[in-house]
Formats: C-alpha cells, structure tokens, sequence
C-alpha cells in the first residue's frame, strides 16, 4: 500500500507538470478557431489538445497498468474486485434514481446493495443480478439532464476525458459523495482509487482498441459515441430519436437492389395498405426516419423497467 | 448412361432445385427478431467451438463475419445513411467504392467485437411490430455481472431478399450516426474521392496489424 501510495505521488508530480505543459499549449490552441467547427464543441481547440493529453498518459500510464494488471491478475478475481467498486456504486445510483422520480428503480438499486453486501460477501458477487435485481447506471449528470439541463458545450478534462458543462457540475457532486474518496485513512483510500481506476481501465481495453481500429479520427468519433451515450443513458436507454438518427434514402438501381414489389407479393397485402412506399424509395433525400415499431419499443421498454 | 441413372440425377437435381426455393423462401420469411436470434446465437457455438478463433486467428473471424453476418447487412443504406447529407454528390461509380470500403471497415470493427466475446449471456427482446410493418427496430441485451446490461438495437428493413440490417446502436451509439460527422469533415475538405481515399487507407493500415490477442 505504501508503493502504491508512492506511485500515485509520483504520479501526481508528473501530471501537475504534463498538466501545467498541456494547459499553456491548449490556451494556444484554443484561440486558433477551428474551420466547420461542430455547435456542440465551441472548444474543440482546447478539447483536443487535453484529448492528446490524455492520449499520452493512457499510452504511457494508463494501458500497460490495465493491460498488466489484466494479465496477472485471473479472470474470477478481477470481477470480484469490478462488483465490489459496482456494488459501493449503487449506494448513489439508487439515490439519484430517486432524485429522478424513480423510487421502484431506487428501492432496486439499494435492494441490490443490500443483497450484494450480505449473501454477495462484501459486494464482490453480484447475486443480486442472479435473481433479477438489474443493475442501473446512473449518476448526478444524469440527474440535471433528467431535471431538464441541457448538455452545454462539450469539455474533455485531464484524466477524465469526455464530459459536458452539466456533467462536469454532476461529476463535482459524484466526487463527493463517492465513498471511496471519503474513506477516511488515506493508505487504504490511495490503493482503493488506483484500483479501481486500473479495474475499469482494464474492463475498456477491449473497447478502447475497437475505438482504434473504427475510427478515423478518434477524437470525434469518442465525442459523437459520448454524447449519443449520455443521451441515451437520460432517457434510460430509450431515447427518442434525434435528428442524427436520420437514413439516407437510396434509389434502387444504384444500390444494385432488385426493386421490390412483385404483383404477386402485392396479392397477400391489405388492399388498403399505402401503395406510396416505392416512390418514396425512388427519392434520394435525406430524411429523418425512425423504425414504424421504435414507439412501442419504448413502451415495452419503459414498462419492462 | 443407364436410366436408372438419368432417374437418380433428375430426381437429384430437383430436389436441389426444391431445397434451393425452400431456401430462399426461408430466408424471405424468417421475421427479423428471429433472424437477429439466430444469427447471434449460431456465431457464438461457432466461436466457441473454434480455437483458432479463440486464440486470435482473425482471417478465420473475418471469414465467419462475412459468410454468416454481412448477407444480412445491407451496406448500400448503411454507407448511405453515415455519408449523410453528401451521398448525393457522390456518382454511382463512387458510390459502389465507397460502399466497399464502409464494409471492409465495419468488417474489421465487428471481428474485432467478437474477439471481445467472452461467454455473456443474451437477452433477446420480444419484437414490437404490426405484420405490416416493413421498418423494425430489434433489441437484444447482453448481461454481465457487475454492470448495467449493454443494449444493441438493429435496425432493419424488410427488402424482397429478407430482414436487412441497415444501422447498429450498442448502448444507445450509432454506427452510422458516429461515422456522420467524420465523413462530413473529410468531404468538406477533401470531397468525396477523399473520403474513398481516407477509408482505403484506414483499411490498409488494419489490416496490416498483427492479429489481435483473442484471450480477454
């Protein structure tokens, strides 16, 4: 506990340095406007740069610590240490579910901690999933949005990487109630957030390199899949589509498609079925479009919840 | 040849002939949540089953993906739809390189997913759809201990050669949606013969890697 206390000094010590480093080159960057710059990103100069920050330390740092700790480490240990840290988790998560209006989400939440912690062993099995009790994800910058708080500009912090105006704020409220940051020795509350830290690092590897290897520039791509994520985290997973879910239209004979519709097919349809389909198909505009069925798989979804 | 012969041949090609409609009817009629079912369901014994697959051969993952996964893609609607707003500038020529090379990309992100895999559990939802409908939405949940469950939603049409797959969200992130804005930068800077480039080069660097460790 002891080394890891001293890594997490030294470590505090490279980073105020690669910090201060990093801030001066963003305020540079910052003021260079960038050209077709996205609404929602007025600071993308500064973003990208902590982006590139972050970049290097997780190259450096954060990778080959999870990937070690991935490989040393066996399979059943490292859920147990994921479901503890889950576990302490849902403590918050039940709250803020009920700061939302969702007391049955929030009676689950804390029926999970309450499992979880006794016939679970302290958290590390999650029993409670066993038997039905899911778990939820939510946190205080899910909260503000739900309350009606708008993303506000999208920010990319030292460490923390993707946030937003309201998650920042939420973020602040998530660090201080976490209960292992308020642990009260300060050893044993070192080596817990390195742990934990290195636990969910480790869990990204897999997706982290997908990310690599989908991207063209990953800097975008993590903003657009960031905040299609906490959108949809708001709506608890149904949210309504928006204007980026849009389908572009292709005409038949470009798309190499057999034009569909054989008279034949036509003999088993509701003769009162629109027959317009085929000339909307023809067209090759751009526009917004959602699955007939999306209104009541929300239904279902809200109501299986 | 006798006829006896002739007969067996006849009677042979026939029934290919038969087993060969049944087929393709088959595949006409299979309703999307199904399709979605058992495509997933038929991927994962197969990567179980092989431990090639597991150890990280990825030319063999790439050859399940293709044979199994992608005829149930339509990768017109899907290039078309993350192209957005440009794919009408686009000539047909264009079109079918750009189409191209979108599968090539989504190809090597989903063997890399499935690489991903390890043994968690799904939860197919019932579809929510009239008969009539032609445009569906299909949900599946994968379960994991000690987090959330992640959602991955298909979208999908109905087209005279069965369900397609026109979009993929996992946890609520398009596909087509995140590669939107992307696409749109490289056009407006380099215009669409800059997109093909920017995607054959983007292949031509994965594909270069080593192939990727299978154990998670």
């Amino acid at each position: 506990m002891n080394l890891a206390a001293t890594v997490a000094q030294i470590r505090v010590g490279v980073l105020a340095r690669g910090m201060l480093a990093t801030l001066l080159v963003a305020l540079a960057a910052g003021c260079a406007t960038t050209n077709g710059g996205d609404g929602r990103d007025p600071l993308e100069g500064f973003n990208r740069s902590m982006y590139a920050f972050n970049d290097a330390f997780d190259e450096a740092i954060g990778k080959p610590v999870a990937s070690a700790y991935k490989t040393a480490i066996p399979d059943p240990i490292r859920v147990w240490v994921r479901n503890f840290f889950a576990n302490l988790g849902d403590v918050f998560i039940g709250a803020n579910n009920l700061l939302q209006g969702k007391p049955a989400e929030a009676v689950n939440d804390w029926a999970r901690f309450a499992f979880n912690s006794t016939f679970g062993l302290l958290g590390i099995n999650d029993v409670a999933s066993e038997i039905g009790l899911e778990k939820h994800n939510e946190d205080f910058g899910q909260t503000f949005g739900r309350w009606g708080a708008g993303d506000g500009a999208y920010l990319v912090w030292p460490f923390l990487g993707p946030s937003t105006v309201r998650d920042t704020a939420g973020t602040v409220f998530d660090f201080y109630f976490d209960p292992v940051g308020r642990h009260k020795p300060t050893d044993p509350r070192t080596f817990a957030i390195v742990l934990r830290a290195t636990s969910q690092r480790a869990d990204l590897l897999d997706a982290s390199r997908i990310l690599e290897e989908a991207a063209l520039d990953r800097y975008i791509f993590q903003r657009d899949a960031y905040l299609q994520r906490r959108r949809g985290l708001i709506y608890d997973g149904n949210p309504p589509r928006d204007p980026h879910s849009w389908r572009t239209r292709e005409e038949p004979q470009a798309a190499g498609e057999p034009a569909p519709a054989k008279v034949s097919d036509r003999l088993f349809e509701d003769p009162a079925a629109p027959v317009a389909a085929p000339e909307k198909r023809a067209s090759n505009g751009y526009e917004p479009r959602e699955p007939s069925n999306y209104p009541a798989v929300l239904a279902a979804s809200s109501a299986g919840h | 040849m006798s006829m006896a012969g002739l007969k067996v041949l006849a009677a042979a090609a026939v029934s290919a002939t038969l087993l060969h409609v049944e087929a393709t009817r088959a595949e006409e009629t299979v309703a999307p949540d199904l399709l979605v079912k058992n495509v997933t369901l038929e991927v994962v014994e197969i990567v179980k089953a092989d431990k090639d697959i597991q150890a990280g051969d990825r030319r063999k993952v790439i050859a399940l993906i293709e044979t199994r996964v992608l005829p149930h893609f339509n990768f017109s609607t899907m290039t078309a739809t993350a192209v957005g707003a440009n794919w009408g500038k686009a000539t047909p020529e264009q079109k079918t390189r750009l189409i191209e090379e979108f599968r090539t990309l989504v190809v090597r992100t989903y063997a890399s997913s499935i690489a991903a895999y390890k043994n968690q559990k799904f939860d197919f939802r019932p579809l929510r759809a009239r008969p009539a409908d032609t445009d569906v939405t299909v949900q599946v949940r994968v379960l994991q201990s000690g987090a959330a469950p992640v959602k991955i939603e298909y979208d999908m049409e109905k087209t005279a050669r069965g369900w397609k797959v026109w979009d993929v969200r996992v946890a609520d992130i398009s596909l087509t949606a995140t590669y939107r804005t992307e696409f749109a930068n490289v056009v407006r800077e380099s215009g669409i013969e800059g997109l093909i480039g920017t995607l054959r080069v983007k292949n031509g660097a994965a594909a270069d890697q080593a192939p990727v460790a299978g154990r998670g």
